[in-house]
């Protein structure tokens, strides 16, 4: 979704930059958008089932919630001076949390104000909500932002601490 | 030697199998992956090719007339698109195609007639004053381009779904097609044809269609992107026949539905 995404909005950038080529994905602009409206299917039924799966069985409940202020600044700290404990990588510590929260609701944003650029007459309540076409393309863009950012700093954390791979694999 | 040594007193069998077990990775997540990895290795081997770009370019036009039918279906012939004041249009509005501006046709209005064909009662050639003639609607409303820019724009002329009723069409058939003077062609389904917005365009911003945007006559459809507006319009038909169009031959939605 982001390489052909990143294709797309060279076709006619919003700010005073393209992507380079070898980033982006299809070639050209239909060949990003092929392959755009086709793995919106997979993001789409993925997500559905995952944010089901996460609130039916609880699992958001147990393991994202609650996020305290204080338990945030003292985890950021201690995260800073290197002394955050990671006795059990599969409880997460509060910065975790609200990353994990934050790019869930990203992922929708950026859902929905894909469906407000690809709809804006059929869906046009929706679009509206984004404060119009125009607008709902820079959302659509802050939005993929955000998890590409997310992306780059959840991989770079799991490979600093090692362990957390086996946990997600194994769960434990 | 027997398989079942005792264990040493003061250990109790179900909590030692309960301790082994928290060292085990979690069954429902084993059998996940698993699951995922059967799946990827049986999507290999029934010759689900990714590397080969002719069989992955199929597979993404399949989706695409997936993603017609998904359009089609979410399409509502009475939902209209949104207008805009005035005030709201581009000005200066901008010129698009795939070639530049000078290029763009010429067409004689003395000599001008749009030819009007397939599954119609009334087969016959119209002047732009036949035309002219008929009733005119104005509308300002936004043009998407397929690009993601957009612009507002004020188009007026005859709605198409009028017209094709005074020729007598086949409103039952599925497709309305367009040439262009330059050769440029596209084609729409019949429910986008008969959509109250859809516009045989004479004039923009007031003033006679200028050739940069399609003299003497484009067709104006609110409910698709930009591409699927043609301009310079020489000859319409009404058909069952799947004709396409000259960027969807090469791979953009047909749909292409806003």
């Amino acid at each position: 979704m982001v390489g052909s995404g990143w294709e797309i909005y060279n076709a006619s950038p919003l700010f005073a930059f393209v992507f380079p080529r070898p980033v982006t994905l299809g070639r050209w602009l239909a060949g990003g958008l092929l392959l755009h409206f086709a793995a919106m299917w997979v993001l789409a039924v993925n997500g559905l089932v995952y944010l089901l799966l996460g609130i039916a069985s609880g699992r958001f409940r147990r393991k994202l919630v609650p996020i305290r202020a204080s338990q945030l600044l003292a985890d950021v700290r201690a995260a800073v001076t290197g002394t955050l404990s990671r006795a059990d990588p599969s409880v997460y510590n509060a910065v975790q949390r609200l990353f994990y929260v934050g790019v869930i609701l990203a992922s929708i944003l950026v859902v929905l104000s894909g469906l407000a650029i690809w709809k804006p007459v059929q869906l046009q309540e929706l679009t509206a909500v984004f404060g119009g076409y125009d607008a709902a393309r820079y959302v659509h863009f802050f939005a993929m932002a955000i998890i590409v950012a997310f992306t780059v700093l959840h991989v770079t954390m799991s490979l600093l601490v090692p362990r957390s791979l086996r946990a997600m694999i194994t769960g434990r | 030697m027997s398989p079942h040594r005792k264990l040493p007193a003061g250990v109790d069998a179900r909590l030692l199998i309960r301790d082994a077990a928290k060292l085990m990775p979690d069954p429902a997540r084993r059998l996940f992956l698993r699951g995922g990895a059967s799946l990827g290795a049986l999507a290999f081997l029934t010759g689900c090719d990714i590397v080969d770009s002719a069989s992955a370019e199929r597979a993404l036009m399949q989706v695409s007339y997936f993603n017609d039918r998904v359009q089609a279906w979410l399409f509502n012939p009475n939902k209209l698109a949104p207008t805009f004041p005035e005030s709201a249009v581009t000005r200066p509005f901008p010129f698009n195609a795939y070639y530049p501006e000078e290029d763009a046709p010429e067409v004689d209005e003395e000599d001008y007639r749009l030819e009007v064909g397939g599954l119609v009662d009334e087969k016959k050639s119209w002047t732009l004053d036949q035309l002219r003639a008929l009733p005119q609607e104005t509308q300002i409303t936004r043009l998407i381009c397929v690009e993601g820019w957009s612009a507002i724009g004020k188009w007026t002329g005859t709605p198409l779904r009028d017209f094709l009723r005074r020729v007598g069409a086949d409103t039952r058939a599925k497709y309305v097609w367009f040439r262009c003077a330059e050769g440029y062609s596209t084609s729409i389904d019949m429910p986008t044809a008969l959509h109250p917005q859809t516009q045989i365009t004479l004039q923009f911003d007031g003033e006679v269609l200028p050739r940069k945007y399609g003299f003497p006559l484009k067709i104006r459809i609110p409910t698709k992107l930009g591409f699927k507006n043609p301009k310079y319009v020489m000859e319409m038909a009404v058909t069952n026949k799947y004709l396409g169009g000259y960027w969807e031959d090469q791979g953009y939605n047909w749909f292409s539905g806003s």
